[in-house]
């Protein structure tokens, strides 16, 4: 299974034509305390680079987008029940939703995790 | 420029919050801690439950002395300033002619002077509002070489009276001269948080001695300027430049409680003639809580709907109660839409959220009265 990160901090991990989105752990630690989560629903049809998700902090609301384009088949009960998850599993169990991959060449142009790291030490 | 560009200001504990791993943020002109690695809702938390620091040195503390500064003061001011007791205190606002809100300030009886803390973002125009309006009648010196800090929650008295013993009876919006480690100190038995605790102002070279004295007890934690803001705003007071401004007057922002009797009569504050027909007849819009439905905050700036879809105000601070445990928010809506419970709706990313109006505060306030 391959893990690719945006540039806005969000991750996809695929597992045949299923992606599993999230942020990183570093937006999670650059977002504060998690207290609410806005997932979309199954079926909507989400476009790469488009606003997916919201995520709110105490302090401020950040937009959440799609890393790659494709159809929502699950979004993360356990999160809207329980947002701080995102603080405490950003990368596993605080994952956002699963989507039906459109394009899987639109991973192509994503990074990989050594690449992430390099990009959030050099961008802070 | 951009804020990097920008020289900012730091307070005398500014070293101590960078080692405590502070966050720091350009806040009023100065680089200040947002939060400490604990995190704004722990932070949170552990002030309404045991005590927290809070650096404030980046207000303005004002001092202002002459024949009859208190006649002086009331000259730009609704507050009864002649009536304060020696070591009492109180909540007043500076008012433009129109009745507007120039600034929020605490001012004290200190016997030969009157000493103001006023918000750090107001406190050059502040001074110069005072020098101007009061030339000749009384004298004002901006404190510059003065630290402030606040000790709030539950178990700032008792924390307090291990390092000044007087402290623990002293009255809620009172005010000491004492020693604090062999230092002299002003304590005033106030804070902005809803919390029983005190504001300490004290030399700038001391500190860093008093934050450190106070951090080593097992109950105080430091808290960053997030969490002061979530504390503020469950207790229902007003953040200056959000809540209350040149365009909203003591009446349009629920402030009447500042606006005495004696003061109302005889008036002689600027704004007074508008002040005055308001409370006679009624402002058109008000100063509420909003406590919106289900767990989404809804920040400032959102727009608040009547059940027809008419914009009928503004929400001004809004975020997440962490005592609360639920969305909390205050703002303006028109006078019909303003008694308790009345349903609104906001808008948030354009999605419609029912709300209420709600009384404030959100969580009790806890002052010591004695």
């Amino acid at each position: 299974m391959t893990k690719k990160y945006t540039k806005d901090h969000e991750w996809v991990q695929v597992d045949g034509d299923v992606a599993t989105v999230g942020v990183s752990d570093f937006a999670q630690s650059q977002l504060g305390d998690v207290v609410f989560v806005e997932l979309p629903e199954a079926g909507r049809v989400l476009e790469q680079g488009k606003e997916a998700a919201v995520v709110e902090s105490v302090k401020a609301a950040s937009d959440v987008y799609a890393p790659v384009s494709g159809t929502v088949i699950e979004a993360n009960q356990a999160l809207v029940d329980d947002p701080s998850m995102v603080n405490s599993a950003a990368e596993g169990e605080g994952w956002f939703f699963k989507i039906q991959l459109k394009d899987a060449s639109e991973l192509d142009g994503l990074m990989d995790e050594s690449a992430y790291k390099a990009f959030v030490e050099e961008s802070h | 420029m951009t804020e990097a560009a920008t020289a900012l200001k730091t307070t005398p504990l500014h070293a101590l919050h960078v080692e405590l791993g502070a966050r720091m943020v350009p806040f009023a002109g100065y680089d200040m801690p947002v939060q400490y690695p604990l995190g704004i809702l722990k932070e949170h938390q552990h002030t309404r439950e045991k005590a927290g620091l809070f650096d404030v040195s980046h207000m303005g503390q004002v001092r202002l002395t002459g024949a009859d500064p208190a006649a002086a003061l009331e000259t730009l001011v609704p507050g009864d300033i002649k009536g304060l007791a020696q070591g009492r205190m109180r909540y007043t606002l500076f008012l433009n002619e129109q009745g507007g809100i120039l600034d929020d300030l605490m001012v004290t009886n200190a016997g030969d002077h009157l000493f103001l803390v006023v918000n750090a973002a107001c406190k050059e125009q502040d001074v110069a509002h005072l020098r101007e309006k009061l030339a000749g009648k009384a004298e004002v010196e901006l404190l510059d070489d003065l630290a402030l800090m606040a000790l709030q929650g539950p178990m700032a008295a008792e924390v307090m009276a291990r390092f000044v013993p007087e402290a623990a009876t002293m009255k809620f919006m009172s005010y000491l001269s004492a020693s604090f480690k062999g230092v002299p100190v002003i304590l005033t038995r106030s804070g902005y948080t809803g919390e029983d605790g005190y504001e300490i102002s004290c030399d700038k070279a001391d500190a860093e001695m008093i934050a450190r004295a106070l951090l080593a007890e097992s109950e105080v934690e430091a808290i960053g300027l997030g969490a002061r803001d979530s504390l503020r705003l469950e207790a229902g007071l007003c953040l200056y430049g959000h809540d209350i401004d040149t365009a909203t007057t003591p009446v349009d922002g629920a402030l009447e409680w500042t606006l005495p009797k004696r003061r109302r009569a005889e008036g002689g504050f600027p704004g007074y003639d508008i002040i005055h027909r308001q409370l006679t007849e009624g402002a058109s819009r008000r100063r509420v809580g909003i406590q919106p439905e289900g767990r989404q905050p809804a920040r400032e700036h959102t727009e608040i709907q009547d059940a027809d879809g008419n914009r009928i105000g503004e929400i001004t601070s809004g975020g997440f109660g962490p005592t609360a445990g639920a969305p909390v928010a205050m703002g303006y809506v028109d006078i019909a839409h303003s008694a308790v419970g009345t349903p609104l709706t906001l808008v948030v990313r354009g999605k419609p959220l029912p709300a209420r109006v709600a009384a404030t505060p959100f969580v009790p306030q806890r002052y010591y009265r004695g």
